[in-house]
C-alpha cells in the first residue's frame, strides 16, 4: 500500500504534466507516431495504435503488442516514450529498438479495458501464427476462431500450410472454417464444409459461431447448419448430465469433508457438537497464519503451503477439541440439550475470539498453482480445485477408516463407543478414549478447513456454512457408520446438483431439506442404521 | 440449508443473516456499549448504530470506525456550534430486532442529536418506525434498492439509478452487450434492482429470451453449475455481460469459480453493485482483471480531497494498508451534511435540522458536490471501475455529471408517478398523478 501512495502520486503527477503538456514533439515517421499514441493514456488512442502497428509489418510489432497484452508496455506522457519492459527485464525503446537503461521515473504501464484486451488479442493471434513456438501458435490459432475476421484468411491460409503440429493444424482448421462461414462471398461448397468442421467441433463456441450466423445464408448452408446446431445441442445436452453428475462428487466431497469429522463427535460419541463449523473455521485460519509465514520469509515454499498447514491445522483443531472435551463436555455426557446449548455457546465465543484476533474481514488464502485452472474432458471443464478435494476428501475417508479399524485406539473408540461400562471393566482409559476420539473428531474438522479456505471466504463464520450441511449428511447417512456419512453425502450432493438446474438454487436446496426430512419420518435412524443393542441402551 | 430456511423467512436482508437468536445471544454478550457515565452539557451526542459483532461486522465495523475518525476529525477543528462531539457507539450484533432496540436506548437513554448506522435494508426497516416516533435523524450510507423515502432519514448512499442503471448503460454502449444475466442473492436488494433493471431493458428493446435472472442463498458456495449455465448462456453468438448483485461474502467463491472455469472479463465481463475494495482484500484478484464494479467512489480516484481522506484515514487507523469504499464515503459526506446543517440553523434540534437539510451541499471525496434533495437523497458521480490486479479499481468511465437520486423507481410501474418531496410538498411518496399523498404505511 505503501508503494501504491507513491504510485498514485506519481500517478497525480503524470496527469498534470498530461494536461500542460499540449504540444507532441515531433515525430520522425508513420510507425513512430502509432507508438507514441500509447502515451496520451486515451483507450481510443491505444486503439488506433494497436490497428496501426498490428498492419505495419515493422519487426517491432509483435514485441510491442505482446508487452501490451502482459502489461509490460509503459509510456512516458511527458516525452511520449513509449518502452517495451523485457521478460527478461531488459528495457527498450518501443519505437526504436535501441536499449534502454531504465525506465523514466513518471512511465506508467499502458492501461487497457475489455474491448482493448480483445483487440490486442485478435492482434497478437494475427502477428503469432508463424511463430516458433508451438504453444503461442496454438493459442494464435484458438483465437482466429473467436475473431473471425475476414482480412486474415491469407494469413490463415499461409500459416495451414506451413503448420505440422497436429493440434494446432486443427485450431487453424477451425478457425479458418469460421471465417469462410461468415464470409459474404465464399461458395456454398465452401461455406457446407466449413459448418462440417464447426458441427465436428462440438462444443459451446461452435454452437455460439452456428446460432449466430446471420439470416441472409443460401438456404442450403442455412439448412446444414440448423442439422449441426441441434446435433451440437444433443450432444451438449448429454454431457451436461455427466457434467452434473460431476459437480455433484464434488458438492458432495466438500459436504463429505465437513460431516467426516462430525460423523466421529457426533456420530460416533453422540456429542451434539455446535462447535464443529468453528473447528472447521480453526483450520481454515491455520492454512492462512501458515501461508502469512511463507510470504513474508519463505516465498519460495508457497506451493506447499497447504502441504505443511494439514498437519498444523490437525494439530492445532485436534487440540482446542480435546482442551473442549476435558473443559466441558465430559460434564455433559448423557444430556444432549445442554451439550447443545454449551457448544453452541462455546461456537460464538471461538468466533468473535477469532474475529477479535484476525479482524472482521475476509482473509485472503492463496491457491498453489496446482490448485488454480482446469481442464477439459470432452465438453465439461473440471477445475484442479475441486478435483483435488474430490480426492483429498477419499483419502482422509479411507485413512480413517483404516484407522478405526487397524490400530489399538480405533478399536478402543469403537469398544468405550459401542458399550462403555463394558470396555471399562476390560481396562480400557474410557475418559482418556474420550478426549482422544473428539480430538480426532476435531483434527479431521481442521484438516477440513484447510481444504475449504480454497474454494470459500475465510471469515469468522465460515463454520456457521457448513454445520446445518454436516449435521443433515450424518443424519441422513446414519448416526454412527462412517459409510453412511459418504454414502449420504454423495447422494445429496447429486441431488442437490441435478435439481439446481431446474428448480434454481434456492428451491433446490428447500427441496432438498423436505425430502430428507420426508425420508427421516420414513427410516429415522438414516440411510444406514446401526443394529444391535448397543444402540437401544 | 437449514440456515437457508431462516433467510427465506428472514428474506428482508441486506447481507447474510444469521439465525437470529445466535444475533441475540452476542447481543447479550456484547451489549456494551461503551457510553460514560455522565455526559458534560457541553457535547454534543452523536448515536453510532453498525454492527461489531455477528454477521455484518466484517462491513458494518469499518463505518463505526469512520464516524469516530469523522468525529475526531471535527473535534480537532472545535467541534459544532463550539461544542465537542461525542460518540455513543452501541452493537446491535447483526441482529434486526435489536437495531430498533439500540436506536431507542441512543435516543432516549443517551440523547444523541443523530444517528448514523445500519447497512442491511432490513436493519433500516427495523429502526424506521423507532425513528418516526422518537423524532430523531438516520444517515443511511450504503447503496439500496429505493423505493423508499422517509423524512427522519437521509439516503446517502446510491439509490438504483445511481448505480445499476448507468452501469448498465455503460455496458450496452461500450461493450455493445446484448444478452444479460442478472445474478442476485435471493433478498429485497437483487430482487428490487433486477425488476428495475429487467423493466430497463426491456424499455431499451432487450427481448426477455436474452435476459437470465438467477438467485442463489445467502452464502452460497458451490458455484459450478451457476457458473457453467453462465458460460451456456453467453455462448448464443451475442455478446453476454453479468450484471451481479450476488452479497458480499458470496463473491468470493463466485470469483474463484469463474477464474478456475476460465471465464475472462473480455469474453463475459461481470458487473458487481456489491464489491468494493474490501471485499477485495480477502481474494487473489489476478483472474478478475477486468471484471467491473459500479460505485460512487474508488479509492483509486486521484482527487487532493480523497488524497488528503485516505492518509488521515490510515493515520488515525495507524494502518498503512487500510482500504477506503464507497459506503465510506458515503458516512463522510452525510457526517458533512450534518455539521453544515446544525451549523447552518445553529441548532440540534432534529425538526430544524431535517428542514434546513434539503438544499445543503458539500464537497464528496472525487471533486464533485454531494446537494441533500427534496426526497432526502444526494446527487452522487457513478463511476464504473475496472478490477486491477493489486485489488484497486482503474475508473473506466464516469457520468459526466452528478445524478440526482430517485426514491422512486421510474422503472417500474407501480412507483413511476410517486416522488419524495420533503420541502414543497411535505410528504415522501406524493403521487404526481393523482396528486395525492399517499402517507406513511407504504
Amino acid at each position: 500500500m505503501f508503494a501504491n501512495c507513491i504510485d498514485r502520486f506519481r500517478a497525480l503527477f503524470l496527469s498534470i504534466l498530461l494536461l500542460s503538456c499540449f504540444v507532441l514533439p515531433a515525430m520522425a515517421g508513420p510507425f513512430e507516431d502509432s507508438v507514441a499514441k500509447f502515451a496520451n493514456d486515451e483507450f481510443s488512442d491505444t486503439e488506433d495504435a494497436v490497428g496501426e502497428i498490428a498492419s505495419s509489418g515493422n519487426p517491432l510489432a509483435s514485441p510491442i503488442i505482446s508487452a501490451l497484452q502482459d502489461g509490460r508496455l509503459s509510456a512516458d506522457p511527458d516525452s511520449k516514450k513509449v518502452f517495451i519492459t523485457q521478460p527478461d527485464g531488459k528495457i527498450i525503446d518501443a519505437a526504436t529498438g535501441a536499449a534502454v537503461d531504465k525506465l523514466p521515473d513518471n512511465a506508467a504501464a499502458v492501461r487497457l479495458n475489455n474491448r482493448l484486451r480483445r483487440t490486442v488479442d485478435a492482434a497478437v493471434g494475427g502477428l503469432t501464427l508463424m511463430s516458433s513456438d508451438p504453444a503461442k501458435r496454438l493459442s494464435a490459432a484458438q483465437s482466429v476462431l473467436k475473431s473471425h475476421e475476414e482480412s486474415m484468411l491469407p494469413t490463415v491460409d499461409s500459416a495451414l500450410a506451413k503448420e505440422t503440429n497436429k493440434s494446432t493444424r486443427q485450431a487453424l482448421a477451425e478457425g479458418r472454417a469460421a471465417i469462410i462461414l461468415f464470409k459474404s462471398d465464399a461458395s456454398d461448397s465452401d461455406k457446407l464444409d466449413a459448418v462440417a468442421v464447426i458441427k465436428a467441433r462440438g462444443d459451446q463456441e461452435a454452437l455460439a459461431l452456428l446460432t449466430s450466423l446471420d439470416a441472409g445464408q443460401p438456404p442450403l448452408v442455412a439448412k446444414a447448419a440448423a442439422s449441426a446446431i441441434s446435433s451440437i445441442q444433443s450432444n451438449l445436452a448429454l454431457w451436461s448430465t455427466v457434467q452434473n453428475a460431476w459437480y455433484g462428487l464434488s458438492l458432495g466431497s466438500v459436504l463429505l469433508l465437513a460431516a467426516i469429522g462430525l460423523a466421529i463427535t457426533f456420530g460416533v460419541m453422540g456429542v451434539i457438537n455446535m462447535a464443529h463449523g468453528e473447528m472447521v473455521m480453526l483450520g481454515a485460519y491455520t492454512t492462512f497464519a501458515v501461508q502469512e509465514v511463507i510470504r513474508t520469509s519463505y516465498p519460495g515454499l508457497f506451493d506447499y503451503s497447504l502441504l505443511i498447514a494439514l498437519p498444523l491445522a490437525f494439530l492445532v483443531a485436534g487440540g482446542i477439541g480435546v482442551l473442549i472435551e476435558r473443559s466441558i463436555i465430559r460434564f455433559l455426557y448423557g444430556r444432549p440439550l445442554e451439550t447443545l446449548l454449551a457448544t453452541w455457546g462455546l461456537s460464538l465465543v471461538l468466533q468473535q475470539a477469532v474475529r477479535t484476533l484476525f479482524g472482521p474481514t475476509n482473509r485472503e488464502v492463496g491457491n498453489p498453482s496446482w490448485m488454480s485452472g482446469a481442464f477439459e474432458v470432452g465438453q465439461i471443464t473440471i477445475t484442479y480445485n475441486r478435483l483435488w478435494i474430490f480426492c483429498f476428501t477419499l483419502a482422509v475417508f479411507a485413512i480413517l477408516l483404516a484407522m478405526l479399524r487397524y490400530t489399538a485406539l480405533g478399536l478402543e473408540m469403537r469398544a468405550v463407543t459401542q458399550n462403555r461400562r463394558m470396555a471399562a471393566s476390560m481396562g480400557i482409559a474410557t475418559s482418556r478414549v474420550d478426549a482422544l476420539t473428539f480430538g480426532l473428531g476435531s483434527g479431521i474438522a481442521g484438516i477440513a478447513g484447510v481444504a475449504l479456505s480454497q474454494i470459500d471466504n475465510v471469515s469468522p463464520n465460515l463454520g456457521q456454512s457448513y454445520i446445518i450441511d454436516s449435521f443433515m449428511v450424518v443424519v441422513f447417512g446414519g448416526v454412527g457408520n462412517l459409510w453412511g456419512t459418504l454414502v449420504g453425502a454423495f447422494t445429496l450432493g447429486i441431488a442437490n446438483k441435478f435439481l439446481e438446474p431446474v428448480a434454481g438454487a434456492v428451491l433446490g436446496k428447500i427441496a432438498i431439506l423436505v425430502l430428507i426430512i420426508l425420508f427421516i419420518q420414513k427410516r429415522p435412524r438414516g440411510l444406514f442404521a446401526l443394529k444391535g443393542r448397543a444402540v437401544e441402551a | 440449508m437449514l440456515t437457508q430456511l431462516t433467510h427465506d423467512i428472514a428474506t428482508v436482508t441486506r447481507r447474510r443473516a444469521l439465525a437470529a437468536t445466535a444475533g441475540l445471544v452476542m447481543g447479550l454478550a456484547a451489549s456494551s456499549s461503551f457510553s460514560p457515565a455522565q455526559a458534560a452539557d457541553d457535547t454534543i451526542k452523536v448515536g453510532i448504530l453498525h454492527s461489531l459483532s455477528g454477521t455484518m461486522a466484517i462491513s458494518e465495523s469499518t463505518l463505526k470506525d469512520t464516524v469516530l475518525f469523522m468525529i475526531d476529525e471535527q473535534n480537532k477543528k472545535g467541534g459544532v456550534m463550539g461544542k465537542k462531539l461525542e460518540a455513543v457507539v452501541v452493537d446491535p450484533a447483526s441482529n434486526w430486532p435489536l437495531f430498533a432496540e439500540k436506536a431507542r436506548e441512543l435516543i432516549t437513554k443517551d440523547k444523541v442529536a443523530v444517528v448514523f448506522g445500519c447497512w442491511t435494508s432490513v436493519s433500516r426497516k427495523s429502526v424506521l418506525p423507532v425513528f418516526k416516533e422518537l423524532n430523531n435523524i438516520l444517515f443511511y450510507p450504503v447503496q439500496y434498492e429505493g423505493e423508499e423515502s422517509e423524512r427522519n432519514v437521509f439516503y446517502t448512499g446510491a439509490a438504483p439509478n445511481q448505480q445499476a442503471i448507468p452501469a448498465v448503460d455503460y455496458l450496452m454502449k461500450d461493450e455493445k452487450v446484448k444478452r444479460w444475466v442478472l445474478a442476485g442473492t435471493d433478498y429485497v436488494y437483487p430482487r428490487t434492482t433486477n425488476k428495475i433493471l429487467e423493466a430497463y431493458l426491456k424499455s431499451k428493446g432487450v427481448a426477455q429470451e436474452d435476459i437470465m435472472i438467477n438467485y442463489t442463498p445467502f452464502g452460497h458456495s458451490d458455484w459450478q453449475t451457476i457458473v457453467a449455465d453462465i458460460k451456456k448462456f453467453g455462448s448464443a453468438g451475442k455478446k453476454t455481460a453479468v450484471v451481479s448483485t450476488i452479497n458480499g461474502d458470496a463473491n468470493v467463491p463466485f470469483y474463484k469459480e469463474l477464474g478456475n472455469q476460465g471465464i475472462k472479463a473480455k469474453d463475459i465481463p461481470v458487473v458487481a453493485f456489491s464489491v468494493g475494495e474490501e471485499e477485495l482484500a480477502g481474494i487473489d484478484a489476478k483472474p478478475l482483471v477486468g471484471h467491473l464494479a459500479a460505485w460512487n467512489y474508488f479509492e483509486s480516484i486521484k482527487t487532493p480531497a480523497n488524497e488528503k481522506f485516505i492518509k488521515e484515514w490510515q493515520a488515525y487507523t495507524k494502518n498503512p494498508k487500510r482500504t477506503t469504499n464507497d459506503p465510506m464515503e458515503a458516512t463522510y459526506i452525510g457526517f458533512n451534511l450534518w455539521v453544515k446543517a446544525v451549523e447552518k440553523v445553529k441548532s440540534t434540534d432534529p425538526d430544524k435540522v431535517i428542514d434546513a437539510l434539503p438544499g445543503i451541499e458539500t464537497a464528496n471525496l472525487t471533486g464533485g458536490t454531494a446537494k441533500v434533495l427534496p426526497n432526502h437523497h444526494i446527487t452522487k458521480p457513478v463511476y464504473i471501475g475496472e478490477i486491477k490486479a493489486n485489488g484497486q479499481f482503474d475508473v473506466v468511465w464516469k457520468t459526466p455529471a452528478e445524478v440526482a437520486g430517485d426514491a422512486w423507481s421510474k422503472e417500474l410501474p407501480d412507483s413511476k408517478d410517486l416522488v419524495g418531496d420533503w420541502v414543497g410538498k411535505k410528504c415522501g411518496n406524493y403521487n404526481t398523478k393523482t396528486s395525492k399523498c399517499l402517507g406513511s404505511g407504504s
